[in-house]
């Protein structure tokens, strides 16, 4: 049980690094995952530190970080969210996947990619990081904006998209035929509904399964099983990734609340690692080459997200600003894209991987920074300036109130 | 003009000081992932709009005037600062109402009385303090924490720092606080 001194050593500062990328994210207002990437790719072959020592660990770590990821993603869904946003939002969703994925797809033709990996860099196009613009749209003060509710439905359509989708590629990439891919696909999708109908049958079932007094408890059987059927989905050839996301939708609301708390800090922790990790397998010296490409790719997909939420909020009934603002809102990619992408790294489709972090990491910066400047875009280019704001009038209510009071009260109390 | 997957509910709308109940509607519109939002409109025609996360923080937001789809100033209030704001508005109000109704019946006081930790009846029923053949004043209402109990039944127990809304004379007023704390 001994532990080498070199392997503490690179975790140590490897960690001490991760945190003062955490920080410098929280202090500008943006998501941490593309700052570990590049943590990443600084250090590696070629880099600062090798992390030649930890390596073995780290690959373990980044693969239950992708786990844990998408466990937690399956927590948030919730049954009424979901229904409520497709009987309102169902269009949007298949407006977002046609104007998003196909550039993906067929850059990855015309960087001459396999059609396999350019499936993967159709998803990584398409979906859209939940965690940057959740954070964003709060950190803004726009909750309660017309366009909101909109720009929040995408992102729960894709993340429901992601039970089709995560199969269908996680088949296709371990040398799989399409037909193979659509049938696991279809597998899947069957298992995820199979699943939401269940816990509507089992719910209290699953949350006495899921709720203990000791947290010690919840972690260790929420892990246990998730680590098993992610297992046994592996074993399936439906990608292990599906199996977490599965447990995440299969725990019902009040205990997922729990669950979600009591995990936080492990998923933080080997999210990172993975985020890490991933730019770790990347040569920094690809990634120059690859910019060029991602460019156009972030260049053309940044309008089509924009086209996605322009419509998304037209359905809602929210003016131009606020279309604009729910366009630029959803611009940023991020983790699950990065997860994608290291799905296709680790099936073998290497090439993916710098043309993949290049495009997340452009768009994860820009994103926020046109969503922040969306008001000040309407202006400039759709001249739409803010209407202005009458200062506030402040009524001196306390003189009227009493009379009031007294009118009600002869009223009520005769 | 509304909203994604919002709905109205008619929430019930306390006018003046007594409660007498009028429909109010309130726009619930849900946040997928974030959590519930709700607005309305109030009589003097300013929209106000409170964002709930699902982890119990709130955000109180206003509209501005000229633009109904932007939310301006803000507020942004922790767990405590919910549970605390939700106190505040929610139990003194019952007491201030049944304060507003004992002033119109002359001779009749209504008192907040705290239950000490040393009480003889903590988890006691409150039927056993036989409060009212001792007294002759009502427990109308108990406050615990953020919660209020009105019209509780003989069958609740009493918890210390609960707080018990008693309508009587103040002589009557003055009995249960001694029956209460044991004296």
């Amino acid at each position: 049980m001994e532990l080498e001194a070199s392997i503490l050593l690179e975790l140590g500062v490897l960690l001490l690094v991760l945190t003062a990328m955490s920080g410098l994210a929280w202090r500008i207002g943006f998501s941490a995952a593309p700052l570990f990437l590049i943590a990443g790719l600084a250090a590696g072959e070629g880099g600062l530190i090798p992390f030649t020592h930890s390596f073995e660990f780290l690959e373990v770590a980044g693969g239950i970080g992708v786990l844990l990821l998408l466990l937690t993603l399956g927590l948030e869904f919730s049954a009424a969210e979901f229904t409520a946003t497709m009987k309102r939002h169902a269009p949007t969703g298949v407006v977002d996947f046609v104007l998003n994925a196909p550039p993906g797809f067929i850059a990855g033709l015309l960087l001459g990619l396999d059609w396999r990996p350019s499936m993967a860099l159709a998803g990584i196009t398409w979906i859209s990081s939940s965690g940057i613009i959740a954070r964003l749209l709060s950190d803004l003060g726009r909750l309660g904006n017309r366009e909101t509710p909109a720009v929040l439905s995408v992102l729960v359509l894709e993340d429901v998209a992601m039970a089709a989708y995560l199969p269908l590629l996680g088949a296709v990439l371990v040398g799989g035929h399409l037909v193979a891919g659509v049938l696991g696909s279809i597998i899947a999708v069957v298992i995820t509904l199979a699943v939401i109908q269940l816990t509507r049958r089992t719910e209290k079932a699953a949350n006495w399964l899921f709720t203990h007094d000791d947290e010690e408890q919840v972690l260790f059987r929420v892990l246990g099983i998730t680590f098993a059927v992610a297992g046994l989905a592996e074993l399936a050839g439906i990608s292990a990734a599906v199996g977490a996301f599965l447990v995440g939708l299969a725990i019902p609301s009040p205990a997922a609340e729990r669950v979600r708390e009591i995990l936080r800090p492990l998923r933080n922790l080997f999210a990172a690692l993975f985020f890490f990790v991933f730019g770790l397998g990347i040569d920094p010296g690809e990634l120059g080459p690859a910019m060029p490409a991602a460019l156009a790719l972030a260049f053309v997909t940044i309008f089509t997200k924009v086209g996605t939420g322009w419509f998304a909020a037209g359905r809602d009934g929210a003016s131009v600003r606020g279309k604009l603002r729910a366009g630029t809102a959803l611009i940023a990619r991020g983790e699950f894209s990065i997860v994608i992408a290291g799905l296709a790294v680790a099936a073998g489709y290497v090439a993916l991987g710098p043309v993949a972090s290049a495009y997340v990491l452009i768009v994860a910066v820009v994103g926020p920074v046109l969503a922040r400047s969306s008001d000040w875009l309407a202006a400039v280019f759709l001249k739409q300036p803010k209407p202005k704001s009458k200062p506030k009038r402040h009524r001196s209510r306390r003189h009227e109130e009493p009379e009031s009071i007294g009118a009600d009260d002869s009223a009520a109390g005769g | 003009m509304m909203a994604s997957s919002s709905r109205h509910a008619n929430h019930q709308k306390m006018s003046g000081s007594l409660g007498r109940l009028e429909p109010m509607d309130v726009n619930e519109t849900m946040l997928p992932g974030v959590g519930m939002r709700y607005e309305f409109t109030t009589v003097k025609g300013e929209r106000f709009g409170m964002i709930a996360y699902r982890d119990g923080r709130m955000d109180l937001v206003s509209y501005s005037e000229d633009d109904p789809d932007e939310c301006v100033g803000m507020v942004r209030l922790d767990r405590t600062e919910v549970e605390t704001v939700a106190e505040i508005m929610g139990a003194p109000r019952i007491t201030a109402r049944i304060a507003d109704l004992t002033r119109e019946i002359p001779g009749l006081v209504s008192a907040q009385i705290d239950v000490p930790a040393e009480s003889p009846f903590i988890g006691e029923q409150l039927g056993d303090t036989r409060c009212r053949t001792r007294t002759g004043a009502s427990i109308v209402a108990m406050v615990r924490g953020s919660k209020v109990v009105s019209s509780p039944t003989p069958q609740e127990r009493l918890a210390a720092g609960d707080v018990l809304v008693v309508i009587g004379t103040e002589a009557g007023i003055d009995e249960v606080r001694k029956l209460i704390s044991g004296g």
